[in-house]
């Protein structure tokens, strides 16, 4: 594509087909450069729709930040795709090096839009308004009137007064009054009035505010502590690393740090719809040991977490963990406790498991199968639950022997019964077998191999402890930037200018324009404000229309264009403007910020 | 009179807000037509008598000798289709009034629902979407007070009449209490919100098709210069519905914020973090992210005005994904459509 050149047409800038030389940067000169791309608008917008579309993947795909068996899961039914789709980081999308690269960028372009725009926003707090226009006739809200007494000065100071309001301390337009001196006769007196600083403040803080809330969550993950326990009815647990059935942390975290409470679980209330049998009302009832030795009774409920030792304790789930004394060949005790069993549906359902690993003589024990709260037996040999409470319990157990796996030392699941090294006893026709215990019910195991005694009944609770130092600063940056984004869209910037041109015989002609950024529908309402304020103060001696405002302008007036002056402001325009590097940007942008004269030319 | 019958009633009031609904969508689609109509007649008449025009104006200004007339002219010659937006038209009359009519039900039904659940009437996708075209039909008729656009009451009754049949025919439960991890306050606080927020959201977004077919038209498309769609000569320009679109969308992306800030208050009292990625929350965020972009469009050089509408074209997209998809078809925390 290189020599084709149209016939009749000499580009004298293509020499002999040789490539365009491009201004040598430099190192210096591309790191500017790159900065710049970085920091534009265009780029931050790329950015943050890549970061909306880089975000759903973690919707579709299961993660292991949240649930890792269901990852596991996947990757068993899509053997293909699942390696694949795990090596891109699919299933921990929001710790992915692209993610994570996404939004850093992001955080980056935003320090180099915010920093130099906080600069340029100080300086125009500090700045007086800008100049009054020499024209007022282009915009589109513009009214005046003629006075028959009162001086040029005067109108100018009353309009002041009116502009900045009655509060001293938070005036609603920054008022600049300014003389401009005629060749002859008395001066010109002009208003400048601006308010709406607050806008460009509002999004500064907004995206201010956004920086810290990511810092706050980072700190967060860096301090936190999060330990899962679940404790029986009339049982405990420490406040101790090993006292958890899980425990993760933030790597800036110190065990020794853990407050060593205990608590005791008392009493555990479930209730059900007596209809449709969904759960309404949880509540755990225990007592907190202090480490001084103290006691209190507290009581844990959903969306209720109990304060304790610095951190805080949900209610995260509940069940049921039947007491069950197992005794082997022998007679003895081989197993005693309460097994918990986890809940799978509405009714209660429970799948668990009872190892027995200690027999004191043969093979060891497992028992797998599910405990039914309130066990109907809908056909022979068919039971199920029909309702959640535990109106007539019944463990259904299938029988296992052999060895359970526990000493080669890999980490085992608890509800889960390792069948490798395991056989299912059989009775003489070669059915498996199948115990139906019932509480206060002893049953024998087949072949021999011991007896099951199902004592109680006793409900447990998953509790999920967790402690995060930075969950205040998390919220304060969050509700800050939520204040800076509703004071950055909803406050209007508004210039209002009046000038007062001294005419014959004593008399003021006074013109007044507005103009505010963007579409404002309260900007004629303002003017009108202003000129209600001036008839208040006396100033207004005829009820005049525009018509009356007399054309001619003072020769002496400043030349300055609205245009020139916004730029000369270095405003960005809608505060959201970036696009540093570029003049044609700004004038572009600053051109869309005066759409009302704009339109009347 | 029971629960249950309170219930049902409400569900019948759903009905009869739905049936008013679809007359006031009839009526907002006559009034279009008979505003496209007069549109289509005034255009003829503006083409035969513009040099009459041209000369009258000239005159005018000659003797006014102001500036200000001579300008009123040209815009009188300018946007000759315009009509007044004080016309009277009995279409728009019983638009307006069978609009009212349909609230009036719909709130009784929110309400008698309330009482007859014994909580606040938000809990269930069916609830949210009642709640939801609630808020929509309410802001509908905020803005058609001051304005005379039968095309955003035939977008926003159009999407309600939809919105209700399907939350009537698959949404519906019965009126009934909430698990424990919804019996809280922030209830009424993040979902009243995010229902509120998805309403005005609504409304803008047909502000938002309005502005690109309308200036797809000004373009000269080839399908949308048919006759069919000559009633978009009729509705404001395009910058007047963009302006439309960004304040309604600034207000629902404040309320969208709050929303998530709220949700986070509440994940972390019922469910120990304040953000755990649950497909809620992830397209929250992406919501989110879609409606910030459109605000930074708006701004960015060569993205303004259409480009900047299609982002809430995908923003209102994803408010819906995240309404039906999420709720029906991804596991997660938020699975309350009872269903």
């Amino acid at each position: 594509m290189s020599s084709y050149r149209p016939e009749g047409i000499d580009d004298s800038f293509a020499n002999d087909g040789a490539e365009p030389t491009l201004p040598h940067l430099g190192a210096r000169g591309t790191v500017r450069w790159v900065w710049r791309q970085l920091t534009s608008m265009r780029v931050a917008l790329m950015l943050l729709m890549l970061l909306a579309v880089a975000a759903v993947p973690g919707s579709v795909f299961p993660q292991r930040p949240v649930d890792p068996a269901k990852v596991a899961e996947y990757l068993v039914d899509h053997p293909g795709s699942g390696a694949w789709l795990d090596r891109v980081g699919a299933f921990d999308v929001y710790a992915s090096a692209w993610f994570s690269a996404i939004y850093l960028m992001l955080f980056l372009s935003l320090i180099g839009c915010i920093l130099p725009r906080t600069r340029a926003h100080l300086a125009a707090v500090r700045s007086r308004p800008p100049r009054v226009p020499r024209r007022f006739d282009r915009f589109g809200t513009s009214a005046g009137f003629t006075t028959t007494t009162t001086t040029a000065h005067a109108v100018a100071e009353a309009a002041a007064v009116a502009l900045r309001g009655r509060s001293r301390w938070l005036p609603r337009f920054r008022v600049d009054v300014r003389e401009e001196p005629t060749t002859a006769g008395p001066s010109t007196w002009a208003v400048s009035a601006e308010r709406g600083y607050v806008r460009e403040t509002g999004n500064l803080v907004f995206h201010l505010a956004l920086l810290g809330l990511i810092v706050a969550v980072g700190t967060g993950q860096f301090l936190h502590y999060r330990g899962q326990a679940i404790v029986v009815q009339g049982r405990g647990f420490a406040n101790a690393v090993v006292d958890y059935d899980t425990f993760e942390s933030g790597t800036g975290f110190d065990p020794s740090s853990l407050v060593p409470f205990s608590l005791t679980l008392d009493e555990f209330t479930a209730r059900f719809d007596p209809e449709t049998l969904a759960a309404r009302y949880f509540r755990a009832d225990v007592t907190v040991r202090s480490p001084d030795g103290s006691e209190r009774a507290e009581s844990i409920r959903v969306n209720h977490p109990l304060d304790a030792g610095g951190a805080k304790i949900y209610l995260q789930g509940n069940g049921y963990a039947p007491d069950v004394t197992v005794r082997d060949a022998a007679g003895e005790v081989a197993f005693a406790g309460p097994v918990p069993f986890v809940a799978s549906d509405d009714v209660y359902t429970s799948r668990g498991v009872i190892k027995v690993p200690d027999v004191s003589a043969g093979d060891q024990i497992g028992m797998v199968g599910f405990l039914l709260p309130t066990a109907l037996e809908t056909a022979p040999g068919l039971w199920r639950s029909v309702n959640p409470q535990p109106n007539a319990p019944l463990l259904v157990l299938s029988v296992w022997t052999g060895d359970l796996g526990l000493d080669d030392g890999i980490p085992q699941n608890v509800y889960r019964l390792d069948e490798t090294g395991l056989t299912q006893t059989v009775d003489a026709a070669g059915a498996p077998v199948t115990l139906y215990v019932r509480p206060g019910e002893t049953v024998d195991l087949p072949d021999g191999l011991g007896s099951i005694t199902f004592d109680d009944l006793p409900r447990f609770v998953a509790l999920d402890l967790r402690h995060d130092p930075s969950l205040g600063f998390v919220l304060a940056f969050a509700l800050a930037a939520l204040a800076g984004l509703a004071t950055s869209l909803f406050t209007p910037r508004r210039r209002v200018w009046v000038r007062a041109v001294p005419a014959t015989g004593a008399r003021t002609v006074v013109t007044t324009a507005a103009l505010a950024r963007g579409d404002d529908l309260g900007l004629q309402g303002e003017l009108d404000r202003l000129l209600a304020a001036l008839d208040a103060a006396g100033v207004v001696a005829a009820d005049a229309g525009p018509d009356d405002v007399a054309d001619d302008e003072s020769p002496t007036t400043p030349t300055d264009d609205v245009l020139e002056d916004d730029r000369h402001e270095g405003d960005r325009h809608e505060g959201d403007q970036q696009d540093d590097g570029d003049q044609q940007d700004d004038a572009v942008t600053a051109g869309d910020a005066v759409t009302a004269p704009e339109a009347n030319r | 009179m029971n629960v249950a019958e309170l219930g049902d009633l409400s569900t019948t009031l759903v009905w009869g807000a739905a049936t008013a609904y679809t007359v006031a969508l009839i009526a907002y689609t006559l009034d279009l037509a008979r505003l496209t109509e007069r549109a289509g007649s005034a255009a003829r008449a503006a083409r035969q008598a513009v040099a009459v025009g041209g000369a009258v104006t000239a005159a005018g200004g000659a003797v006014a000798g102001g500036r200000g007339s001579a300008r009123a002219g040209a815009t009188a010659t300018l946007a000759p289709v315009r009509p007044a937006a004080d016309r009277s038209s009995k279409a728009r009359g019983i638009a307006r009034s069978t609009t009212i009519l349909g609230l009036l039900l719909q709130v009784a039904a929110v309400v008698l629902r309330g009482i007859a659940a014994g909580r606040t009437p938000w809990a269930n996708m069916y609830e949210f979407a009642l709640v939801g075209t609630m808020v929509a039909v309410a802001v509908l008729l905020l803005v058609l007070r001051k304005r005379d656009l039968p095309f955003l009451g035939v977008a926003v009754t159009g999407l309600t009449v939809l919105a209700l049949a399907v939350a009537l025919l698959v949404f519906y439960v019965q009126a009934d209490g909430v698990q424990p991890a919804l019996d809280s306050y922030w209830l009424v606080i993040h979902v009243g919100v995010a229902i509120t927020a998805a309403g005005v959201f609504t409304v803008a977004f047909a502000a938002s098709v309005l502005q690109l077919l309308r200036s797809s038209r000004e373009r000269g498309s080839a399908a949308l210069s048919r006759p069919v769609w000559r009633w978009l000569d009729t509705v404001p320009g395009p910058g007047e519905l963009e302006a439309l679109s960004f304040r309604l969308n600034a207000v629902g992306f404040v309320l969208w914020t709050f929303t998530v800030i709220a949700g986070a208050i509440w994940a972390e009292h019922a469910w120990g973090r304040y953000w755990g990625w649950d497909p809620k929350e992830v397209w929250s965020f992406v919501i989110w992210v879609v409606y910030a972009a459109y605000l930074h469009a708006r701004t960015t050089r060569g993205w303004a005005g259409r480009r900047a509408a299609w982002f809430v074209l995908v923003g209102y997209s994803c408010v819906i994904a995240n309404f039906t998809l999420v709720n029906l078809f991804f596991a997660g925390k938020h699975t309350y459509s009872g269903l």
